[in-house]
């Protein structure tokens, strides 16, 4: 468990904020107590300091996982988020999407989400910004990156792609074996 | 616009058609077997009709000979006598108007009938024949037939009874007189169902033996026999079904059997992390799923009875709303009740299940460690952890025996041991015929190394816990009780209740077993009780965090080390002086039964008994003497008496020899030995102590050593000089 670097955590905020904005700062700023982020190989740990503590007695190989895996570093240093992240992202999401009951099971099973599937859009989605995409009954399924801002949505053709998938829920039984 | 009805001309309404109810159903035919009440008898062929008639033609022609010689004095009589036959009579008569042709047709019919009064097993045919030739003539003779018919079928009906009644005898009598086979005789039984039937036989005899034995064989046969036969019933080992024989009574273990065969309802647990009971229940019925709660002792759980949807697939499932989690799995969670803020263990986590409930119980506060060995079965628990929202976890890949050396000081400690999983042979066959006696000596000395550990991470001066709760999903007493017992002698704790309303009480006396009162406080579940898997429940309190390492422990590790020195001797004499010295140590080192600890010892021995053996071939030569020496005193086999001698041996030999004195000073056998466990002593401090208090407690060896200052003295006297030699020599 070691600190990020200036730049790795540069570009982990840089990559929250695509999807919960300026509420990356909640998240650091906790009235529970201090939480903070530690990298082991390569795996970014959101977790609260005093579990900390305790984690950094254990040796590095013998320690699976601290508190929340939020995503990993890849070999070119850029960061990817992963779908174990979703319970702090899908609180503080500024933009949704919401899916038609017919359209969840395609996105759990890793698919793009197309117009004929979309339930709702929050307004003012810009193009390329990252959206937490829910189930019309508000459970959260996954996140990904709208393909057309919200205008554009409206005169899309019912085929087009409408939010590209990044992580989705199905995740957790597709692929137990490399969550981390 | 309705249809127009058709009125004719006087207005009333004219049905077209036949209405709703075209089809008349008919009156119903039966088929003729039926009717004519005997199935036995054959359908006739079309030939052997018509002999019959042939045959019945010529007899009539006869009668009508006889007839016609004595009609006039007849037939009042038959008017009489045959009231059918009249009419008959009158029938006939507008068939007299026939064509001649037509009366020959006509007369025998009548004729059948009369004849069919006068025989049974005519009558018989010719019903059959009526039936088939015409339906014209059933008037006259329909109360008839059914009296017959209800004769003979009255007639069946209490042979059918007689038959059965005589069957029930025989059943009887077989069940009062079971034989039990011979080897032969069961190798050559072919079905299952023969199995079964002779099993419920044995079972039968042996409830009440004394009645309903067979004098020729004991009660070991039939249990050789019921174990054979359950073995080969449900594909048990010899091994495993001897267990659970031994386990259950003769009764419950076919239940056992029986259960273990079936599976478990499907069962799942909310996290209360995300979502309510009540919320997940409605969503899941909202899908097709039929559920219940599980029962009144858990808030969480939900028995699933049928689902249109795949359970571990729906929406509800990946957001981490709930958990597959057996029943039986709530439990030791349950007797845990952890309390929010504290810092728990689980040493053998994975999948996560109970983890996660520990977690969900903590509402997220606190610390929670995830442990398991298996690397690969911990990629389940973080699966699991990121699925249900757990995020104060510590996920670690550990062997649970050397965590206390890593991490201290835990609130509540969680310890589903690794098992032989008898309880649970629903879910995997296999253990079924793949367990014998190493295995399960296997299971329950991980399973002790693992309580001991998992109490050694256990902080007794805990504000809110101090608990330990210990869990198998076996039902044999060895992997359970037994290894409670151990940590109840090795360790500060105590059993408490375990909080679990339900479930059988843990043994105190199993077998050869006598296990500590308190065991009652353990909880067993079995699969045909409960409808749950087999498991068992301990909880324990940790009282201090002291290791007692108590003075009989050590001495009885010191005497393990005699006993492998004294081994290594050869002579009998001094095998037959262990034989007296082990049970005192066998009552001291009670714990030693772990081969484990033996196997430490043993290592400890091993170079002891090296540094002996090397000054044993110093001393080769001198020992030999002493052997022969003490030759006379082994016979005896009087110790004190043979000391005695010794001494005065020693004495004599003093005077002979100075140099040969303090080694002769040692013959006695157990003499002998004290020397060598002293030359083996300089590599351990304790060992030297410990058998400074042997010394003490044993009064022969005071006794020698009150020899020994007496041949001092005496030495002195000898001399200065050879005093020196015999100085030299002893150092």
């Amino acid at each position: 468990m070691k600190r990020l670097s200036e730049e790795r955590t540069k570009t982990l905020f840089e990559k929250l904020a695509k999807y919960i904005g300026p509420n990356v700062k909640l998240l650091i700023e906790r009235p529970d107590g201090i939480y903070c982020f530690r990298e082991q190989k390569d795996r970014v740990y959101y977790i609260s300091e005093k579990i900390l503590k305790l984690a950094e007695t254990l040796p590095p190989n013998q320690l699976i996982s601290a508190g929340t895996c939020f995503g990993k570093f890849t070999k070119s240093n850029k960061f990817r988020l992963h779908i174990t992240a979703l319970s702090y992202l899908a609180p503080y999401a500024q933009c949704k999407v919401w899916l038609k009951p017919s359209a969840e099971q395609q996105f759990l099973y890793g698919n793009h989400v197309s117009k004929a599937g979309l339930g709702r859009i929050s307004e003012n989605t810009e193009k390329y910004q990252g959206v937490l995409v829910y189930s019309m009954s508000d459970l959260p399924l996954g996140f990904g990156v709208a393909a057309r801002s919200t205008a554009e949505c409206k005169h899309a053709d019912p085929l087009a792609p409408v939010c590209f998938h990044q992580a989705d829920i199905g995740e957790y039984i597709r692929s137990e074996e490399d969550l981390l | 616009m309705g249809r127009k009805a058709r009125f004719n001309t006087e207005g009333v309404l004219v049905k077209r058609g036949p209405g709703k109810k075209a089809k008349k159903q008919k009156d119903p035919t039966f088929p003729k077997a039926l009717l004519n009440g005997d199935s036995d008898a054959k359908k006739l062929s079309h030939r052997q009709k018509q002999r019959l008639k042939k045959r019945l033609v010529k007899r009539k022609d006869v009668a009508k000979v006889a007839k016609e010689s004595s009609e006039s004095e007849q037939e009042d009589e038959e008017v009489w006598l045959k009231p059918s036959v009249s009419q008959n009579d009158t029938k006939v008569l507008p068939g007299e108007g026939f064509t001649d042709d037509n009366k020959s047709w006509l007369k025998p019919k009548r004729q059948v009938v009369i004849e069919s009064e006068e025989s049974d097993e005519e009558d018989c045919k010719v019903g059959t024949l009526n039936d088939v030739s015409d339906d014209s003539e059933p008037d006259d003779d329909d109360l008839l037939p059914i009296e017959k018919e209800n004769k003979i079928l009255k007639q069946q009906q209490d042979e059918e009874e007689q038959l059965a009644e005589d069957e029930l005898q025989m059943n009887i009598a077989d069940s009062e007189k079971f034989k039990l086979p011979s080897k032969k005789e069961r190798e050559e039984t072919a079905s299952l169902q023969e199995v079964q039937q002779r099993i419920r036989d044995v079972i039968g005899v042996l409830s009440d033996f004394t009645k309903l034995r067979d004098e020729k064989h004991s009660r070991s046969d039939y249990l050789e026999m019921l174990k054979a036969d359950l073995c080969t019933y449900y594909s048990y080992n010899d091994f495993l079904m001897e267990k659970f024989m031994q386990l259950f009574p003769l009764t419950e273990v076919l239940e056992f059997l029986e259960a273990s065969e079936v599976q478990r309802p499907l069962t799942i647990r909310t996290n209360s992390l995300k979502t309510r009971r009540r919320d997940l229940a409605q969503a899941l019925i909202n899908r097709g799923v039929n559920l219940d709660p599980v029962g009144k002792w858990s808030k969480v759980g939900l028995v699933v009875y049928s689902s249109q949807v795949p359970i571990g697939a729906t929406p509800e499932y990946l957001a981490g709303h709930y958990i597959i989690q057996g029943a039986s799995s709530l439990l030791p969670v349950m007797a845990l009740a952890p309390q929010e803020n504290e810092r728990i263990l689980d040493m053998a986590a994975a999948p996560g299940g109970k983890a996660s409930h520990i977690a969900a119980l903590m509402k997220n506060t606190g610390v929670l460690f995830a442990n398991d060995v298996n690397s690969e079965r911990i990629k389940a628990i973080v699966g699991n952890f990121h699925r249900l929202g757990v995020v104060n976890s510590v996920i670690t890949c550990v062997d649970g025996r050397k965590f206390p050396k890593i991490l201290k000081g835990f609130d509540r400690v969680l310890l589903d041991a690794p098992c032989t999983g008898t309880g649970v042979v629903a879910k995997d066959q296999s253990v079924k015929t793949s367990k014998d006696e190493q295995d399960i000596q296997r299971c329950y000395n991980l399973q002790r190394e693992l309580l001991l550990a998992a109490i050694d991470c256990l902080n007794a001066k805990s504000e809110t816990g101090g608990y330990l709760v210990y869990s198998t999903c076996s039902v044999l007493p060895e992997e359970n009780e037994w290894v409670v017992d151990y940590a109840l002698k090795k360790r500060n704790v105590k059993l408490v209740d375990t909080g679990l309303e339900f479930g059988n009480e843990g043994f105190t006396n199993y077998r050869q077993f006598r296990f500590h009162p308190s065991l009652k406080l353990t909880r067993r579940f079995y699969p045909h009780t409960h409808n749950m898997d087999g498991f068992f429940v301990a909880k324990f309190r940790k009282f201090s965090n002291l290791i007692p390492t108590t003075a009989g422990e050590e001495q009885g590790e010191k005497r393990e080390l005699e006993e492998e020195v004294e081994v290594e001797e050869v002579s009998t004499k001094k095998q037959k002086k262990n034989g007296e010295t082990q049970p005192k140590k066998a009552k001291k080192s009670k714990e030693n039964n772990t081969s484990q600890q033996e196997l430490k010892e043993k290592s400890k021995e091993i170079n002891t008994s090296k540094q002996e053996q090397d000054e044993e071939v110093k001393t080769k030569k001198q020992k030999a003497k002493k052997v022969k020496q003490n030759g006379d005193i082994k016979d005896n086999k009087q110790e004190k008496n043979a000391v005695v001698d010794d001494g005065k041996k020693k004495k004599n030999v003093v005077q002979n020899s100075k140099a040969d004195t303090r080694k002769e000073g040692t013959n006695s056998p157990k003499d002998n030995k004290l020397k060598k466990e002293k030359s083996a002593s300089p590599g351990k401090k304790n060992v030297k102590t410990g058998e400074k208090l042997d010394w003490d407690k044993i009064p022969k060896e005071a006794s020698v050593k009150l020899n020994k200052k007496i041949k001092k003295v005496k030495k002195k006297q000898v001399g200065v000089m050879k005093n020196k030699m015999f100085k030299k020599k002893h150092t």
